[in-house]
């Protein structure tokens, strides 16, 4: 018998027969699968508020309304999607740009991810809400820059604001029923800028007679600065606290030093 | 002796001498002469020589304390070096310092000087990490040791001086972490202090007062942190040096348990000497932990205060929670429903704080300390213990234990739910819910399980002894029967022997209710008490095989796998030669 | 013998004497020990098994370049600490592979330290384990009892210097004794207890929202006190608060000037302590208590930071559920219910402070808070 059929009894042979089989019906399945639909239009050169609309209607307005007027489920008072006219460009900006929305469906809290629609498009659907009603706007360049801001003065507005959800080096929180505060290590100044003007989910809106302009700004500065920053006693764990210190002693201190106490004492070769 | 190799004939005349010794090294005789200085005046030699002779037994598991007590010894060495840099005050002071997301805060000097420490002191981050990695590591350790002790029944007399002091040990221990964790005043800690003058506050009677006294006024007050710093560096150290002294000493007067195994016996401990071996090996091994909890300072980072920020009540972080061993009574404190404090005519009574906060952590250590008394009176043993017990031969002692730790588990679990709720993606009600069912559910479930294993497990040690060695030699029998052909003897193999050393045990008779001259005699309560919990522990024992049930089973071997009376010549084909053992 | 031509103890038929009365245990089970002892015997120590640095020069000649070796790398971190303290300036930071930034000098000291230590250690531990003596030695055991005459010497003593004392005969000096021995330790432990703080007095009970600093012995005297933002230390005005925004308020005064550092109360930890306070704005249709309604203004309402559980600032406010979270133990309270406790250990609602506009349109308290704020106490009433 030749080379394979010799073995045709090793171990691997049926391992290997069903990553083939595997393999091949996915491959099967991704030529004949029906593809999703392409909601996108394509990309534009200007701000256009009716090509935001176009938008819109393509992809929020199963829940948000056709006109942003927000949509009820049946359920209860319970909505799918909040009204819009108010929310100003700012959460659009926020919203579509950090990847939350669209929503894939419903669940406890919308999360971070992948952005489905390119910068000018995100514009355009912002320049659609706010031609609804006035709301708060994507701020300037220099509005977020963090080296205009106070890092010191920051980190004390962090701290008595922020810290409590989104714990004291931004590496997020819980929330009650599986709600949560995100961590905030990997955000743009803008956004984070426009998280606290709007106020998204159950984030209070921290407008700017609550926290100036300025104030904001200080508090970009310091999440920079400590993002910059580091760890200067080596890793950091999460920047979790006292909770994964002990888990990392038990694990891992535990385990090196009983290791060294087995050699010790096991008897040499 | 002669280095000649032609032998000549009087070399036989000097066959016998001693070899005469290579006069000493300048070195050594410097050192035999300061000795004798010292032993002059001291009479040292004794003890030192009494000492040097001391024998150790080898296992793993009786290094646990020593991890425990070289990293307090670290902590000590470091903590010294700290106190050099620390100012344990809370005067106001605005920092100007080098880490710039502070600068211009106003803080305590306290914290200020923490925060010099960690960023503007040559080598004071790594010392303080390096204290604090050891002072993790130093209760992770005394609790696996404790754990070492318990399991293999250590604690039994002559040691349950030893049990106490290490409860006391345990116990000081996690005060002084507390106490020394929230020396630099930043928010986290500063948070926990205030959760301890709530809790403190909630006191029947003497609540307020208790916390003024303690605060020196309201929370927080200007004299807590100088007063921790005092605990920390002065009362509890002592306290804790004093009682590991003693705790040493008992080892060396008693001399250490050791696992049972051929040539050891209650009588004697079979090990190596403290010169040269254990000296290496024990002090070798200060080194070893000393390096390893500084190669992890180096490495990973501990307490960031400065992250923090100095302490404020207004302000608090997600994820507040205290060091580890603190985390079980932070546990009980999440777990305990509110409905449990009560109010009526004027005064509060706040059962669902002071349960968790005032009443659990003493009682967690009296009941640890106790332990050995209670197993004493229920087992009637009084007997000197120096053979560890193999966990699985106590089964009832090891599921108490388990039930124990995963009592304690679910609290200390329960610590981190919100940890828990974001990096599972859990809702943290749910999780508040499944401890506190768990918390009832979990030890009596662990308990059994861990009972029933270590009665399988004792059931299969009896059956590898009955069973004898498997030889792997199979046999056919001429009317078609397979079977492997099983070496026994009634003598033990070395290795058996761990198996059946133990000693029997049986549930503890009450006298009989009437006595030789017919006199009904009622028995005490508590002698009734008494046989129930011996019944508890030993109803189900399983025994070691005696070695009259391994020539039973021997025999009765005999019949089930009999071969016929077949021709010696046709079973020995198909063996390489062996003798005819019987199976 | 039976039926294959071996021998073992217990399958004897006859009775003979050295072996008991056995008999077949086919025949049923009889008791008897057949002879056999009632345990099995301790089979004494293991022959030692020689390490190869015992029997063969070159191994051991390898273990001792081992160990040489590891006390070598001690040598050489120690030497690389000496020369990183000097050579290595704070601020530097470097990049580890799996760390990320870190410090430098930190890493460096560590690191060479941890090679100082470690190099000792496993080159003790490996030269006991490879060329020190490897047999066992046997220690015996003794009672660890002391003799019979030890222990009655100790009780004659006792009993001959107790004797001697008189105490026995002399029962005066041993009540006396008795008294005065349980009593010294009294004025030691009363100058502690008694002075290490003041009495609470009222403190427990008072804000700096009831007129100004409220430690035990002061007692203020009620004015509306402005809501200033904590830390910013500037006053609210009520159209500053939109719905959904939450604020964390401090008593006008009680705060220093943010830049400067001037002003702001003595004390000021304390009683920020007990005046820390939250202020959200709510759609009053959603207010379901009437007395909540009425002490705030227009659906904004301020109430106590100071968890009623053990007293940390409940911050999180989830704007959409209208529920405050405490991150400590997770006490609940929902706004919407007058701050009532939804889940967790804590027991009361959070305290409401009663708050109005002043003629600038700035926000004031109306009123002290009207019960005690913060973790419970037994004489809270």
């Amino acid at each position: 018998m030749n080379a394979l059929a010799a073995r045709r009894r090793h171990p691997a042979a049926i391992a290997i027969l069903i990553m083939l089989g595997l393999f091949l019906t996915g491959a099967v399945y991704t030529v004949i699968a029906p593809k999703d639909a392409d909601a996108t239009t394509q990309s534009l050169s200007a701000q256009s508020v009716e090509e935001g609309q176009a938008l819109f209607r393509a992809n929020c307005a199963s829940c948000h309304g056709l006109n942003a007027e927000g949509r009820a489920t049946g359920n209860g008072d319970k909505k799918a999607g909040p009204a819009l006219a108010g929310v100003g460009a700012a959460a659009v900006d926020f919203q579509v740009g950090t990847g939350r929305m669209p929503l894939a469906g419903p669940m406890v809290q919308a999360p971070s991810g992948e952005v489905k629609f390119t910068d000018d498009q995100i514009a355009a659907l912002g320049a659609y809400i706010a031609s609804l009603a006035p709301g708060p706007e994507v701020p300037s360049d220099e509005a977020v820059d963090p080296l205009k801001g106070d890092p010191a003065r920051g980190g004390e507005l962090f701290r008595v604001n922020c810290a409590m959800c989104h714990n004291f080096a931004g590496a997020g929180g819980a929330l009650t029923r599986g709600k949560y505060a995100p961590a905030i290590d990997d955000v743009t100044s803008k956004h984070i800028y426009e998280a606290m003007l709007t106020g998204p989910q159950s984030m209070p809106v921290f407008g700017d007679t609550n926290l100036t302009p300025e104030s904001k700004r200080d508090v970009i500065a310091f999440l920079t600065t400590i993002d910059e920053q580091e760890s200067p006693g080596g890793l950091k764990l999460g920047s979790l606290g006292p909770v994964s210190e002990g888990l990392f002693a038990w694990v891992f201190g535990l385990g090196i030093l009983v290791g060294a106490a087995v050699w010790l004492g096991s008897k040499s070769a | 002796m002669s280095t000649d190799t032609t032998p000549r004939p009087a070399d036989t005349l000097r066959e016998g001498d001693t070899p005469a010794q290579a006069p000493p090294s300048a070195a050594v005789r410097t050192i035999g002469g300061v000795a004798g200085w010292v032993d002059d005046r001291t009479g040292a030699a004794k003890p030192v020589g009494y000492l040097m002779k001391k024998v150790f037994p080898d296992h793993w598991s009786f290094m646990l304390g020593e991890i425990a007590m070289y990293s307090m010894i670290v902590c000590l060495l470091t903590g010294a070096f700290l106190t050099f840099w620390f100012v344990p005050s809370a005067g106001h002071v605005v920092y100007d310092g080098s880490y710039v997301p502070l600068r211009g805060v106003s803080m305590s000097e306290a914290y200020a000087s923490t925060l010099d420490i960690s960023f503007d002191i040559k080598g004071g981050l790594i010392i303080r990490q390096i204290h604090h990695w050891a002072a993790l590591m130093f209760i992770v350790a005394l609790s696996v040791h404790m754990f070492r002790v318990f399991f293999t029944g250590a604690f039994r007399k002559p040691r349950e001086i030893n049990w106490v002091i290490g409860s006391v040990l345990a116990l000081l221990a996690i005060i002084e972490g507390f106490a020394g964790y929230s020396l630099p005043d930043d928010l986290l800690s500063g948070t926990g202090l205030r959760a301890m003058e709530g809790f403190v506050q909630t006191a029947p009677v003497i609540g307020s007062y208790l916390a003024f006294a303690i605060f020196g006024g309201p929370f927080p007050g200007e004299m807590i942190i100088p007063r921790l710093y005092s605990v920390h560096i002065l009362l509890i150290p002592a306290i804790l040096i004093g009682l590991f002294t003693a705790h040493i000493g008992l080892v060396f007067v008693q001399k250490h348990t050791q696992f049972p195994g051929p040539g050891r016996t209650n009588e004697n401990v079979v090990g190596y000497p403290v010169m040269p071996v254990y000296a290496a090996k024990a002090g070798g091994f200060f080194f070893i932990v000393f390096g390893i909890i500084a190669m992890m300072s180096a490495l990973v980072q501990i307490n960031p205060i400065w992250g923090y920020g100095p302490y404020d009540p207004s302000p608090v972080t997600a994820g507040s929670q205290p060091d580890w061993y603190m985390g079980f009574a932070d546990g009980a404190l999440r777990l305990l429903p509110g409905w449990l404090e009560v109010s009526a005519f004027g005064f509060t009574l706040s059962l669902n704080i002071a349960l968790g906060a005032l009443v659990l952590l003493p009682l967690v250590y009296t009941v640890l300390g106790a332990y050995p008394f209670v197993e004493r009176w229920v087992t009637g043993d009084n007997r000197e213990h120096h053979l560890l017990d193999r966990p699985r031969n106590a089964p009832t002692r090891t599921g108490l234990g388990m039930a124990a730790i995963t009592a304690y588990s679910v609290f200390w679990f329960a610590a981190g739910n919100d940890i828990m709720a974001i990096k599972l993606g859990l809702s943290i009600n749910d999780i508040t819910w499944f401890f506190r069912i768990g918390l009832f559910v979990l030890p009596p479930l662990m308990f059994w399980v861990t009972k029933r294993i270590c009665l399988s497990l004792q059931r299969r040690d009896r059956d590898t002894v009955l069973h004898g060695r498997e030889t792997g030699t199979i046999v056919r029998t001429p009317d078609g029967r397979f079977f492997e052909r099983h070496e026994t003897t009634t003598e033990l193999t070395p290795e058996q022997w761990v198996l059946v050393q133990h000693e029997a045990v049986a549930p503890i008779e009450i006298e009989a209710a009437v006595d030789e001259n017919g006199v009904a005699r009622k028995a005490k309560r508590s002698e009734r008490a008494r046989a129930r919990l011996s019944r508890f522990y030993f109803a189900d024992a399983v025994n070691p095989v005696t070695p009259a049930e391994l020539a039973a089973a021997h025999h009765h071997g005999a019949e089930h796998e009999a071969i016929e009376a077949a021709p010696a010549g046709e079973s020995a084909e198909l063996e390489s030669g062996e003798p005819a053992g019987r199976h | 013998m039976n039926e294959q031509d071996t021998t073992h103890p217990g399958s004897e038929v006859a009775s003979t004497p050295e072996h008991g009365t056995a008999v077949r245990l086919d025949q049923g089970h009889v008791v008897g020990d057949g002879g056999l002892p009632e345990r099995f015997t301790n089979p004494g120590l293991p022959e030692h098994v020689a390490r190869m640095a015992d029997l063969d020069e070159a191994a051991a000649r390898r273990a001792e370049k081992q160990v040489a070796t590891l006390f070598a790398i001690s040598i050489i971190g120690t030497l690389a600490f000496i020369v990183c303290y000097f050579a290595i300036s704070l601020e530097t930071t470097i990049f580890v592979p799996g760390i990320g930034e870190t410090s430098a000098s930190n890493f460096a000291l560590g690191v060479s330290l941890a090679l100082g230590l470690l190099g000792i250690g496993f080159g003790a531990v490996h030269w006991a384990k490879t060329l020190m003596p490897d047999e066992e030695v046997v220690e015996e055991r003794h009672p660890l009892r002391a003799t019979d005459e030890s222990r009655e010497r100790v009780v004659e003593e006792l009993r001959v210097g107790g004797g001697s004392s008189q105490i026995t005969r002399r029962p005066m000096i041993k009540y006396t004794l008795g008294g005065a021995l349980g009593l010294f330790a009294v004025p030691l432990v009363l100058q502690v207890a008694g002075s290490l703080g003041p009495m609470p007095q009222n403190s427990l009970s008072q804000t700096f929202w009831n007129g100004g600093p409220s430690g035990p012995g002061q007692d203020p005297t009620f004015v509306p006190l402005r809501l200033m933002r904590d830390p910013e230390n500037t006053p609210i005005k009520a159209e500053d608060v939109t719905i959904g925004s939450v604020f964390h308020v401090m008593p006008q005064g009680l705060l220093p000037d943010p830049v400067t550092g001037d002003g702001g109360t003595p004390n000021l930890l304390e009683e920020a302590a007990k005046a820390a306070v939250l202020l959200m704005r709510l759609d009053e249709d959603l207010i379901q208590s009437q007395k909540q309604r009425d002490w705030g203004y227009h659906g904004i309402i301020a109430y106590s930071k100071i968890c009623t559980h053990v007293g940390c600032p409940v911050g999180l406010y989830e704007q959409q559920t209208h529920h405050l979270l405490c991150p400590c133990h997770q006490s609940t309270f929902d706004v919407t219910q007058d701050a009532k406790v939804i889940f967790g250990p804590a027991k009361r609602p959070l305290p409401q402070l009663q708050i109005t506009v002043d003629d600038e349109g700035y926000l004031v308290s109306a009123a002290p808070f009207q019960e005690a704020v913060g973790p419970s106490f037994w004489e809270r009433g």
